[in-house]
């Protein structure tokens, strides 16, 4: 292949392309998988130098153990009450989602993405925040806006993309946006919102605010250059944010290895950026919520970002348009070394005394009535599938904040073009 | 080539604002002072008015229009960042989501590519998207266009890659006034705006004689600048030169191309500086084009697809029946920006002076 002569005799050199460990129809085995003690993470000082976290970013942050018990520095020391919050928010998240997956699949809205198997990654992190401050989500984190207590109606509605939508039916399902329960509107772009995170506790922090900006997105993205840029200015300016990654293993059928997981973990590329890394089990409730809460306490006193890989995994398909069978083992979740956040956080209360399975059995019912009363109200708004809900004008509001003449033209081209044809419609 | 006319401009009084609505003495300023005096005013008048970007801070920017104001406002006002475009915009984005104003700059516009993506998927749509939730009132400066020897990658006219793009407005001054003038609307403007600043002109009009001496600001009326506040509104277009004969549709740099070479031949032209592209000033354009019936487009940015073209249809749309010759375009080639063939390259008087015998030939 060589065009020099003098290099003809060298061996050939090879590329490497990363292949997953299990594909469709594999049995899978995670023996080698290496889980490190629960109470084996040292838990540093919020001020320490981020040089000093090698182990950290390579290791893994948990709480819970085999037997269900929370162990070592990590323990966050919860009361049994806010543990059931926790569970409860959980169980409402994974509750909302098998609701709104069956709605998609019922018609009644055209995508749904769910976050099964990683609740505890954006709910027990919200919990360790303070309500005001600002998280800048992707897609998967919709357990932020339920432990922030949003209502399941309005969610459902943006999904519906009904009349009742507050986002006018501009956006894709699931692209929620609630200023008022600091949820920044959600972007299909990966990681955009990485760096708009950091802007924004640059912000904070220049105007003498105490507020901090979290922001997540999955394992996948951080390969996007927004994740580099964000990095940098973080580290540069000692911005008051935390970077969570939710490494869930896919990112749609590709797995880990092709954003870099082969060669190092995600939280090992702090490292690099001169930033706090720490490696934690995602589906450890406590390990989530403790490590948030260091972050946060990092990044209220000025001691500058943390970013957070959650080792997870993501239990279902991408989204309503995705069928992992096509490029993964289906035993994978099954046999997944870290298990179900749920049911770990569900196992410590028990074995707190906190809880019981009839308890759990009861919370399950009643949360399921709960999104399923929240349905029937959002319904009564329409569903996506009965046609257009929104003014049809609508459309052209918001793109600027005073209406140009060229959409105000336009805007009345439409409508003109809608009566002369007779379509039937909201209008006015 | 002909000796040097007065400027045309000179006699232009009616784009300078009623003296009622400015603040200060008037001083003489060229461009760039002209907009380091707007981030000054704004950054005095609104504490939320930030101003980022490499080497802005403690250096005052390669153009030095930030000179001056980080020791003025702080470190925390104004700052440098690292080199990555898209974290600049991105970053900027977020900090207006908080609520404050950043005014970005990206160095040369040949260099916004990397921020598209947080221009146009975000600062655009951010409004929209949101429904009014969160906006993006930025205004990203960056100096734009050719005519200094600057090759492929500090020549370039990108602006009808934002004038595409749903949610920008899009901004170019051709003088010291309007550049203060239309920087402190911008910034005012709770919309994200792009403002293109013509860095051929930033010290002096530049009449299209790239092989005599280069003027300055100090001997022309719009380089007089109020020293305080007022604003030029977006969407407003200015006529330069009042004529019959022709309509002439420019901005930036091509204004003063435009106007000397006008002078040059005495067609009696009517020279419309559009001053902002989006949105267009479409009223002032038909007036002058139902009156002149004949249409010319100049810009620096390539033909094809540029904002020459948006013109062009809107004109023929809406003054079909007044037009009596073909709208005529003189552009930048569909060619990289060359170094060495740069004033082949470059739409300057030559080449309008064979459109205008073209377009006026019956």
């Amino acid at each position: 292949m060589t065009g020099d002569p003098k290099r003809a005799n060298l061996p050939p050199m090879s590329l490497h392309v990363p292949e997953p460990k299990f594909r469709p129809g594999d049995d899978v085995d995670f023996s080698d998988f290496d889980i490190p003690a629960a109470d084996s993470a040292r838990r540093p000082d919020t001020g320490d130098n981020p040089r000093d976290f090698h182990e950290l970013a390579f290791g893994l942050v948990r709480v819970l153990d085999d037997q269900g018990k929370a162990v070592g520095a990590w323990d966050p020391k919860l009361d049994a009450d806010t543990l059931r919050t926790m569970l409860r928010s959980m169980a409402l998240t994974r509750a909302f989602d098998e609701r709104m997956f069956r709605a998609q699949r019922q018609g009644k809205t055209s995508f749904y993405m769910k976050s099964t198997g990683e609740e505890a990654v954006s709910v027990a992190a919200t919990m360790a925040l303070a309500s005001d401050d600002m998280c800048f989500p992707s897609y998967r984190q919709q357990g932020i806006l339920i432990t922030r207590g949003y209502s399941l109606v309005e969610m459902m509605n943006q999904i519906y993309s009904n009349k009742g939508d507050k986002l006018q039916g501009k956006q894709l399902p699931i692209m929620y946006s609630s200023r008022e329960k600091g949820f920044f509107s959600i972007s299909g772009n990966l990681t955009t919102q990485y760096p708009q995170a950091v802007g924004w506790a640059m912000a904070s922090a220049s105007k003498g605010d105490s507020r901090i900006a979290a922001t997540w997105c999955g394992e996948g993205s951080t390969a996007e250059g927004d994740f580099h840029s964000a990095c940098t200015f973080a580290s540069v300016y000692r911005a008051p944010v935390i970077l969570n990654v939710v490494n869930n293993q896919w990112a749609i059928s590709s797995f880990s290895g092709f954003a870099g997981a082969e060669a190092t973990t995600f939280a090992a590329r702090a490292i690099g950026y001169g930033i706090a890394g720490l490696r934690v089990d995602g589906n450890d409730p406590l390990a989530v919520y403790a490590a948030t809460h260091w972050a946060a306490e990092r990044a209220r006193t000025n001691q500058g970002p943390t970013l957070i890989e959650h080792f997870t995994y993501r239990a279902e398909g991408h989204s309503t348009s995705d069928d992992p069978s096509a490029y993964r083992s289906a035993q994978e979740w099954s046999s997944w070394p870290l298990g179900d956040p749920i049911m770990r956080l569900k196992n410590h209360l028990i074995a707190l005394g906190e809880w019981d399975e009839d308890r759990q059995a009861a919370m399950d019912k009643e949360l399921a009535e709960m999104v399923r009363a929240a349905q029937k109200e959002a319904e009564k708004n329409g569903v996506l599938g009965h046609g257009m809900h929104q003014k049809f004008e609508t459309m052209f509001e918001g793109v600027y904040e005073d209406m140009p003449w060229h959409l105000k033209e336009q805007q009345q081209q439409m409508l003109d073009e809608d009566v002369a044809a007779g379509r039937p419609g909201p209008r006015r | 080539m002909t000796a040097i006319t007065p400027d045309p401009l000179a006699d232009e009084a009616a784009r300078i604002a009623p003296e009622a609505e400015r603040e200060g003495e008037t001083v003489r300023m060229n461009m760039i002072q002209a907009i380091n005096s707007a981030m000054d005013v704004m950054m005095a008048r609104d504490d939320n008015v930030v101003v980022m970007g490499e080497d802005v801070g403690y250096f005052g920017g390669v153009f030095r229009a930030t000179a001056g104001l980080q020791k003025k406002y702080g470190k925390t006002r104004v700052f440098d960042t690292p080199i990555t475009e898209c974290g600049i915009i991105g970053v900027a984005v977020g900090m207006g989501a908080y609520g404050l104003r950043p005014v970005p700059e990206i160095q040369f516009a040949d260099y916004i590519y990397p921020a598209l993506d947080q221009l146009v998927s975000e600062a655009a749509r951010l409004r929209y998207r949101s429904a009014g939730e969160f906006i993006a009132p930025l205004t990203v400066r960056s100096p734009f266009g050719g005519g200094i020897f600057g090759g492929q990658t500090h020549s370039q006219s990108p602006e009808g890659i934002f004038t595409h793009v749903s949610g920008l407005k899009t901004v170019i001054p051709s003088t010291p006034y309007d550049a203060k003038g239309l920087l402190i609307a911008a910034i005012e403007d709770n919309d994200p705006v792009i403002f293109f600043e013509p860095k051929r002109i930033y010290n002096g009009p530049f009449d299209g004689h790239y092989d005599t001496p280069a003027k300055n600001w100090s001997s022309h009326p719009a380089g007089e600048v109020p020293s305080g506040y007022y604003r030029i509104p977006l969407g407003k277009a200015a006529v330069v030169r009042p004529g019959e004969a022709v309509t002439i549709l420019c901005y930036g740099t091509m204004v003063h191309v435009v106007a000397n070479t006008i002078a040059e031949t005495g067609v009696d032209a009517e020279i419309i500086d559009l001053r902002t592209l989006m949105p267009l000033d479409i009223d002032t354009i038909m007036e002058s084009v139902e009156k002149t019936g004949r249409c010319m487009i100049v810009h620096e940015a390539t033909r094809t697809q540029g904002f020459g073209a948006e013109l062009s249809a809107v004109v023929q749309e809406r003054c079909f029946y007044h037009l009596e010759a073909p709208i005529e375009r003189v552009t930048g080639f569909d060619t990289p920006y060359p170094h060495s063939l740069e004033w082949a390259y470059f739409p300057g008087p030559v080449r309008i002076r064979e459109a205008l015998k073209k377009i006026l030939k019956d």
